[in-house]
Order: structure tokens, then C-alpha cells, then sequence
């Protein structure tokens, strides 16, 4: 039920975006619950995108879990 | 995504949580992520470190009630439309599911969402009832769609629930010993961090809101796990991606505007307080269950007993393993589930039987 899966947004049409979930299948969803342009990712889930996905975030996690696994006992509290 | 799925950090993970050596028990809430941790066998990953990971009030279609089910099944066959979600129509009521009685002729559609319903009520001009299960990330959808004036024709069984009530619940009932909470990815978009500071103060239980690739569990695990061990209890995102502190402020306005909590009784709980989301009066007209209340009157004084022998309410308050219940993969099968476990793909019976195996 909460399962959400991201999807590339490829037209937006007033509430509803044609949306890409990466294995060329498109499908309409609704997008009044965010805030989002041609081109980005949104989570999909039961047919309204309920986030935009947030690329520099999704980038920082990554950086911060590298810098975390080559050092020694370090939380990733105090960075995040 | 892919690199969420890297298995050279995955690796390293393991070997830290080694490190930090602690006998502990972590409880999540979310049927995603119990999927995560058995399809990649992290469960076992855990257990080499010494963490026991155990699934809780995490699955929507399981802790709707059986009451709310025999409300479904009963206004389908008075000749309502009855449209929902696909686990919901498999979860047996009394005698059958919803998806029995389209072979007693009843008009029962599965939809992919809410608009779908709207769709079906404006093309046939029938009374069709949406049965509306679902956690904060649902909600919003149906929120938006009674905001937007449906036809008349179609009105919702509300079955909506709040997360957060349930977790202050399940620490009040303290019949399971707990250290930390792996909090939902896809609820947490929705409602933000603030709601669980709360339950880290009024219970110093560390919580760590995590999403779903199998790196986002394995580094929500080690968060929780440095917080246990240096005696902390915070709330931390390991999906900022997707989680912002304040939340989807849009969708928490839409549903401020429609719902109001209200005491619930959720399958394997007792009444739990302020955890129902009551459509506000406004709404009235929309609420299947003061439109067609004469049809619902047969319900009033029953009871619901759970099948025979059937352990999902222990297994929603993470009690005991889908393992322990002797009907597991015996009796109780996805193919002929007996409980809403087994049904629901986000349920704990129906992912262990799917990865990992046969009965105990």
C-alpha cells in the first residue's frame, strides 16, 4: 500500500504529468500534491506523486555514506 | 538507484554493525521495507551481527479491521459498486472475501487509484463506494479528490489511519521489548520529522526514517544501531531525497481539510487513541457509511472472531514470526490465505512465504 516507485516526468498537463517509470511505460498521474517540472523525479504512489525527488540530497547521501564507511567508528549524525 | 544497490558498501555496512557488537531488537512499520529486508536476505545479514528486525503495525490492508472488511462485502452485496486497491479485495471477511463474491455476481473492481473509482462512478452512474485503505500516504489522494466535488454517486468507505498513534501504542503497551524504530520512507514524505520527536522523548527510543533500496535499510539499521550503542534517542533521515523535515506541506493541508482524528480500533490493538481519520462533517455526503447506514445496521452487534488459529494480530505487534504460526504456509497459503498477512504484498506472512520459505 505505501509502495511508491520514482518516475521520470515527461509532460505536464495542468494536475496530471505523463510520467516515464523507466521501463517505457508511461502513465498519467495526478501532480497536484507537488511542486514539479518536466524533467524531474517524482514517487508515484497510487497514481499521485506525492514528492519530488531531490537529486542534490540524493547525491549527498551517497558522498556522506563514502566518507563514513572509509573512516573508522564515525556516526553519521553529526554530519547529516 | 543503482548505486543504492552497490554491494561493495553493502559489505562495509556488515562489517561495521559487526563491530559494534550489540544484542538489540529494531522494529519497522512498513510493508516495503519488510520486503527489502527478506527479497535481499538482509534479515540474515542481521542476525550475524546480532540485530533482530521485526515488522510491526507496518501494513495497511493487514490492520484494517474485519469489521471494516464485512462493511465492504456487505455493501457489495446490496448492489453498491464496490472499487478498491488490489490486496484489499483477497482479505477474507466473515465467510468470503470481496473477490468471492464476484462469482456471486456482485460488482467488485480492483483500481490502480482513487481517480479511477471517480471515473467508474461518472461513466456508469452507479452508487459506487471506494473502499479507502491506507496510511498517510494514501489518505492525501482521497483527500484531494472529495476536495474536488465528485459526483454524487460516489462516496467512500473511510478506512484512512494516522501512523503515529499507533507507534506511541505499541511503546505504551511495551509487550515487546524494542531498542530502536526503522520509521516508513513514504509516510514520513508525507508527515516529516516532527511527529516522532515526540515518542523519542516521551520513550528515549532512537528512530531513524529510511527508504527502501537495500542500502537506505542497511544504513538505517547501522544510524539506529550507533545511536543505541552511544545511549542516544533521535530522530534522523537517512531519505532526504524524498523526506523533508517539515514534510509534503500540500498534501498535510489537503488532508487537515478533509480528516479529524478519532479513537480507531486497528486489527491486533485495541481502540487506538486519535489514530482514525474521521471525514470532517463537511464531508458527510461523501461517507458511504452514513449513506447507506440502513444496509449496515445487520453489523451492529456482531462480533469478529479471527480465523481459527491465525497469528496476525501477534505478528502486527511484532510478537512473533509469520514461522511461529502453525497455519504458515500449511493451511494458510497466498494462493488460500486465511489471515490479511498472507494476502497483502506488504504483509510479513505473504514476503516471508514469497522469499523465504516453507514452514518451520
Amino acid at each position: 500500500m505505501c509502495l511508491a516507485v520514482p518516475a521520470k516526468v515527461k509532460e505536464i498537463k495542468g494536475d496530471i504529468a505523463k510520467v516515464d517509470f523507466g521501463d517505457g511505460v508511461t502513465r498519467d498521474v495526478n501532480i497536484s500534491l507537488v511542486d514539479v517540472a518536466e524533467g524531474e523525479y517524482v514517487i508515484v504512489h497510487a497514481g499521485f506523486a506525492i514528492q519530488v525527488l531531490d537529486k542534490e540530497e540524493a547525491e549527498k547521501t551517497l558522498k556522506l555514506w563514502e566518507e563514513l564507511l572509509s573512516t573508522a567508528e564515525t556516526s553519521p549524525s553529526g554530519k547529516y | 538507484m543503482f548505486r543504492y544497490r552497490d554491494s561493495e558498501v553493502a559489505k562495509k555496512i556488515v562489517e561495521k554493525l559487526k563491530g559494534i557488537d550489540l544484542k538489540i531488537r529494531i522494529m519497522h512499520v512498513c510493508g516495503t521495507h519488510q520486503d527489502t529486508i527478506v527479497r535481499f536476505g538482509l534479515d540474515s545479514l542481521f542476525k550475524q551481527s546480532g540485530i533482530e528486525v521485526r515488522q510491526g503495525p507496518g501494513c495497511p490492508v493487514c490492520v484494517t479491521t474485519t469489521r471494516e472488511y464485512e462493511e465492504a462485502i456487505t455493501m457489495a452485496k446490496k448492489g453498491n459498486v464496490l472499487a478498491t486497491f488490489g490486496d484489499a479485495v483477497r482479505v477474507p471477511g466473515r465467510a468470503s472475501s470481496l473477490l468471492d463474491l464476484r462469482a456471486e455476481g456482485c460488482d467488485v473492481r480492483i483500481v490502480y487509484s482513487i481517480e479511477d473509482a471517480v471515473n467508474l462512478a461518472k461513466k456508469t452512474g452507479k452508487n459506487v463506494i471506494f473502499l479507502a485503505v491506507g496510511f498517510e500516504t494514501t489518505a492525501p489522494s482521497t483527500a484531494v479528490t472529495l476536495l474536488r466535488d465528485p459526483p454524487e454517486n460516489f462516496t467512500v468507505l473511510n478506512c484512512h489511519r494516522y501512523v503515529p498513534p499507533v507507534l506511541h501504542a505499541l511503546l505504551e503497551m511495551g509487550d515487546l521489548a524494542i531498542q530502536g524504530l526503522l520509521e516508513p520512507g513514504h509516510v514520513s514524505t508525507i508527515i516529516g520529522l516532527r511527529p516522532y520527536q515526540m515518542l523519542s522523548e516521551k520513550y528515549h527510543i532512537p528512530q531513524v526514517i529510511a527508504g527502501f533500496e537495500p542500502l537506505d535499510v542497511l544504513m538505517g539499521i547501522y544510524m539506529l544501531a550507533q545511536q543505541i550503542k552511544k545511549g542516544e534517542a533521535k530522530v534522523e533521515n537517512e531519505y532526504r531525497r524524498s523526506v523533508k523535515p517539515e514534510g509534503n506541506v500540500k498534501a498535510l493541508a489537503v488532508l487537515e481539510k478533509v480528516f479529524e482524528p478519532v479513537d480507531l480500533a486497528w486489527r491486533g490493538f485495541p481502540v487506538v487513541k486519535a489514530s482514525g481519520m474521521k471525514l470532517k462533517n463537511k464531508f458527510q455526503n461523501y461517507d458511504a457509511r452514513k449513506r447507506f447506514e440502513d444496509q449496515l445496521k445487520e453489523l451492529e452487534n456482531m462480533d469478529f472472531p479471527e480465523p481459527k488459529g491465525c497469528r496476525c494480530n501477534e505478528i502486527l505487534r511484532g510478537l512473533v514470526n509469520p514461522q511461529d504460526c502453525q497455519l504458515f504456509a500449511r493451511a494458510c497459503t497466498p494462493s488460500h490465505p486465511l489471515g490479511p498477512c498472507m494476502v497483502s504484498i506488504e504483509g510479513a506472512c505473504q514476503i516471508e512465504y514469497k522469499y523465504g520459505g516453507g514452514p518451520r
